[in-house]
């Protein structure tokens, strides 16, 4: 049984195939990737195999990089924006152990960039792969519970249901008060989910030159958008989509143009805000 | 009832329909023009809530067919249709009145909501015009304005119906299907109601098909009436005259057994 | 000012440290060895073999050892082990019929063919603790008699069936899916519903087989029959054309007779519900067979009207490894969406202080 706790060496461990998973499955992946290009934010099923990380820490967005990885690829790993949070360690330590691929932290170096809950601040290019983790694929599963009801909802593209849930939010609130995981419009067809990202990364996905690939590992399905597919958050002619704003900058870099953290700092309470996006941040000290 | 050079706008023919080894419909044809309310009475049991299940496309018969005039598409039939077009015309052209409103309505979001659905679904965008129509809506069933925001869990059984119905109606449907609307409701409300329904068939020249077995409903909103007697037609005709001079033994017991009130 | 912390990677080196530490304890205390699990803990040994889909008692033992005992933790490194294994083809089914018993009792009947062999189980102890355990020291070994156990033991449904009391076992040539290469989709026939079961966690079973029993979704269960024993498998290899034994394995199985169904047309008989797990393990076998039963409403023609007959419901939610990750993944870092909540509750918060405030001086005028 492999060891687990031995630093990394930099050697792909020889008990494995080449990024773990086995030629066959990396095969069926491939294939559930490819359909879910020739159909942008349509849902692919897909036999998910139980990876060494546990559902719910990634495993949809692992087999999906684990399909698409390569000799020549520089992968980077990044959860809530940053590469060293425990997350991020892990699975970059997972592939570097497993396939024979460089790492790195620097956006603009990377060819894929497997992510969970945010979208890189530096603008992505052509070339460049974005591998969303996905908690729960349908977008309308916490307005209707059943698979077989959501499926035929996609299939006739009957979505008031989505629509009435953002009314609602507005004659409760008086705004559309979904600040992640905000519903999406893919190619004027398909509602999406673009995973927990806040809506402040939304407008990042329209028309993107990268191209995105979505992992659900548990729930089993993947989807994607390929490069510059509009993609439309939802919204009402007269209550539009807005993204977050702050009143304050980045204590280290200054910028007011990124997503922000709140670091509480001592017991009385005083914060500071700090980019999310690490590599975006140290690149502008 | 029919006016110049009309099509009829529901033709049944022969619709029967059967559960194992029971006929709980047998054989059933009609025509509905525009602006005509038929009536389909008899005991539970009779085959009524059936045969509308079966013209509302939500039950396919055995044999038979259900032909519909659409605004867009000309004559189709219901049940050869795919299920979006069915689906589509189930939101848009028809309207469906459930006995219990809970199933026709969104139990836990507001009632501008359920209104506003239909709108929604076929791409009404400003938040402002829906919540305008629907409160137009409101008023039109004689519900509060205040209670727009309100979730229907929180309304008595009257008030579900009559959101029920704006629910429906907000989509200026052609066709009405409505199966025992004022069931279950006190008589004081259901008088209420179908004073409501009255004025607003009326008003909107509407179309339907009314399954009830209160005689007294179907003399106060139906044109014609159909009795039916385990799953099939016994009479038919005008409903006064079916009413005030029966032919059938069946529809004489059950004029018969109306209370005086 | 400010420093962000860095040194995470440091950090989760040493928690793995710290944890491979404690899964040893205490140095001065013999190691546990796999054989003295399979042997002794035999009981949680069959459970993860179970849940994990994979037969092998020596990495299930491994994985309860590195696991320290958390069974569902095993669950999960037996798995993803068995991700890793090539797969040469599926095994001709399991002919129970051909099980050397080691138990088998039936309670719908006093007495069967073949008898009521109580074999090894704790349902005639008393629960009393036994402070003799807690010192070591050997017990005899309890003595034995020629038996007449190679005799093969009808199943009593078969018996049941052939009077047309009990539905016939479900014929099918189909080759059945296999949850662990595709997923599963819905509505799902029944091979399907079982192989979910025969991996779902025995906690949920368990709970949802009692609930029909208290009447949420009541099907007047019966233990037509439980067998515990060793059967062979057997395999087709391509070369030969024809079956070879490969291996014998131990399993329980479970016939339960439940609610007839019937009318004036069709004469009424039992319907069955079935359970199969690795190993001894006759509450999960018992529990698998009551939602079975439960998740058969569509073919039978009944309503849902409780959670157990609900399909989506309990095929979704059975199985613990995915249970245990989403639930636990809420220890994640979720900063970043947590921040957008609290920009927008902040944001609220305002809007209606700021109302309230204008309304407060009216009605102080008012007064």
């Amino acid at each position: 049984m492999p060891d687990t706790s031995i630093p990394d060496t930099g050697i792909q461990d020889p008990a494995y195939n080449y990024a773990y998973l086995d030629e066959q499955t990396k095969r069926m992946i491939r294939r559930a990737i490819l359909k879910a290009v020739a159909v942008p934010g349509y849902q692919v099923p897909f036999g998910g195999r139980e990876m060494p990380l546990p559902y719910g820490w990634g495993t949809g967005g692992i087999q999906v990089t684990a399909a698409i990885v390569g000799q020549a690829d520089t992968l980077k790993v990044i959860d809530q924006g940053a590469d060293d949070t425990t997350n991020a360690v892990s699975i970059r330590r997972f592939f570097a152990r497993v396939a024979d691929v460089a790492t790195t932290t620097a956006t603009q170096d990377a060819t894929i960039i497997q992510t969970r809950h945010r979208v890189p601040e530096t603008p992505l290019r052509e070339g460049q792969i974005l591998v969303f983790q996905v908690p729960i694929p349908e977008p309308l599963r916490m307005l209707e519970p059943r698979e077989t009801e959501t499926r035929t909802l996609h299939a006739l593209s009957e979505y008031g249901v989505m629509q009435v849930s953002l009314y609602e939010s507005i004659a409760r609130h008086g705004r559309i008060a979904k600040t992640y995981n905000y519903p999406v419009l893919v190619n004027g067809r398909y509602i999406m989910s673009p995973s927990p990202i806040p809506k402040f990364d939304n407008p990042k996905l329209d028309r993107s030159p990268a191209l995105q690939l979505y992992g659900a590992g548990r729930e089993k399905r993947i989807y994607a958008v390929p490069p510059y597919t509009p993609v439309k958050s939802l919204d009402f002619d007269d209550h539009p989509f807005e993204i977050e704003t702050w009143s304050e900058c980045c204590e280290l870099c200054g910028s007011r143009e990124s997503f922000l953290d709140e670091m509480i700092v001592d017991d009385q309470g005083k914060r500071l805000f700090v980019c999310s996006d690490t590599d975006y941040c140290e690149g502008r000290r | 009832m029919n006016g110049a050079s009309e099509t009829p706008l529901l033709s049944a023919r022969s619709v029967t329909k059967r559960f194992g080894g029971r006929i709980a419909c047998r054989d059933v044809s009609f025509d509905l023009w525009p602006g005509e309310v038929l009536g389909i009475v008899g005991e539970s049991g009779s085959g009524k809530t059936t045969l509308l299940n079966c013209l509302a496309g939500r039950l396919a018969p055995d044999e038979g067919s259900v032909a519909y005039e659409s605004a867009a598409a000309g004559s189709v039939d219901v049940h050869r249709l795919s299920e979006a077009r069915r689906r589509l015309l189930a939101r848009t052209e028809w309207g469906f009145v459930n006995q219990d409103a809970r199933e026709g309505l969104r139990m836990g979001v507001s009632a501008g909501a359920n209104i506003g659905e239909r709108l929604m679904a076929v791409g009404a965008r400003h938040y402002g015009n829906i919540r305008g129509a629907a409160a137009d809506w409101l008023s039109r069933v004689e519900i509060e304005a205040d209670r727009l925001d309100d979730r229907p869990i929180d309304f008595s059984g009257g008030m579900r119906q009559r959101l029920q119905i704006a629910r429906n109606l907000v989509s200026n449907p052609r066709l009405v299907f409505m199966d025992e609307p004022t069931g279950g409701l006190d008589v004081s409300v259901q008088a209420r109601i179908l004073d409501l329904l009255r004025g607003l068939v009326e008003g909107l020249h509407l179309s339907a098909v009314l399954v009830t077995h209160d005689l007294g409903v179907a003399r106060l909103l139906t044109h014609r009436l159909m009795v039916m007697q385990g799953g099939a037609v016994v009479e038919e005709g005008l409903t006064d005259q079916v009413l005030d001079d029966p032919q059938h033994a069946y529809t004489q017991m059950l004029v018969a057994s109306i209370l005086p009130v | 000012m400010y420093v962000a912390v860095k040194g995470g990677e440091t950090a989760i080196a040493h928690s793995l440290d710290f944890v491979a530490d404690k899964r040893r304890g205490d140095r001065d205390l013999a190691e546990l060895s796999l054989d003295q699990i399979d042997q002794q803990l035999g009981l949680a040994v069959d459970r993860v073999m179970t849940e994990g889909s994979c037969y092998d008692r020596q990495l299930a033992a491994l994985a309860i050892k590195q696991a320290r005992g958390d069974l569902i933790e095993a669950v999960f490194l037996l798995r993803a082990y068995r991700t890793t294994l090539p797969r040469f083809g599926d095994s001709v089914p399991l002919d129970t019929a051909r099980m050397v018993a080691e138990r088998r009792i039936s309670a719908a009947f006093k007495d069967v063919p073949g008898g009521q062999v109580l074999g090894p189980t704790y349902d005639y102890t008393h629960r009393l603790l036994d402070f003799t355990l807690a010192a070591a020291g050997e017990r005899p070994v309890a003595p034995t008699a020629p038996a007449d156990i190679a005799q093969a033991l009808p199943h009593v449904g078969d018996i049941l069936a052939r009077e047309g009391l009990l539905e016939p076992p479900p014929a099918t040539d189909a080759p059945p899916q296999d949850l662990t290469r595709e997923p599963l989709s819905f509505p799902a026939d029944r091979p399907l519903r079982l192989q979910n079961l025969a991996r779902g966690d025995e906690g949920f079973l368990l709970a949802l087989g009692y609930s029909t029993q208290r009447g949420y979704g009541n099907n007047h269960p019966f233990v037509g029959e439980i067998r515990y024993g060793h059967v062979p498998v057997a395999f087709v290899p391509e070369e030969l054309g024809f079956e070879i034994e490969i291996a014998e394995i131990e399993v329980t199985e479970c016939d339960m007779v439940n609610q007839f169904a019937g009318s004036a047309e069709v004469p009424p008989q039992f319907t069955r519900g079935y359970g199969l797990a690795f190993g001894h393990a006759e509450r999960k076998a018992i529990a698998m067979a009551l939602v079975d039963r439960a998740l058969r409403v569509r073919e039978l023609g009944e309503s849902v009207e409780a959670p157990a007959q609900d399909e989506e419901f309990v095929l979704a939610h059975s199985d613990n490894v995915e249970a245990s990750g989403f639930v636990q993944h809420l220890k994640l870092p979720h900063y970043v969406d947590f921040q957008s909540e609290l920009v927008v509750v902040r944001a609220l918060r305002a809007e209606v202080e700021k109302r309230l405030a204008e309304t407060a001086p009216l009605t102080q005028a008012a007064e």
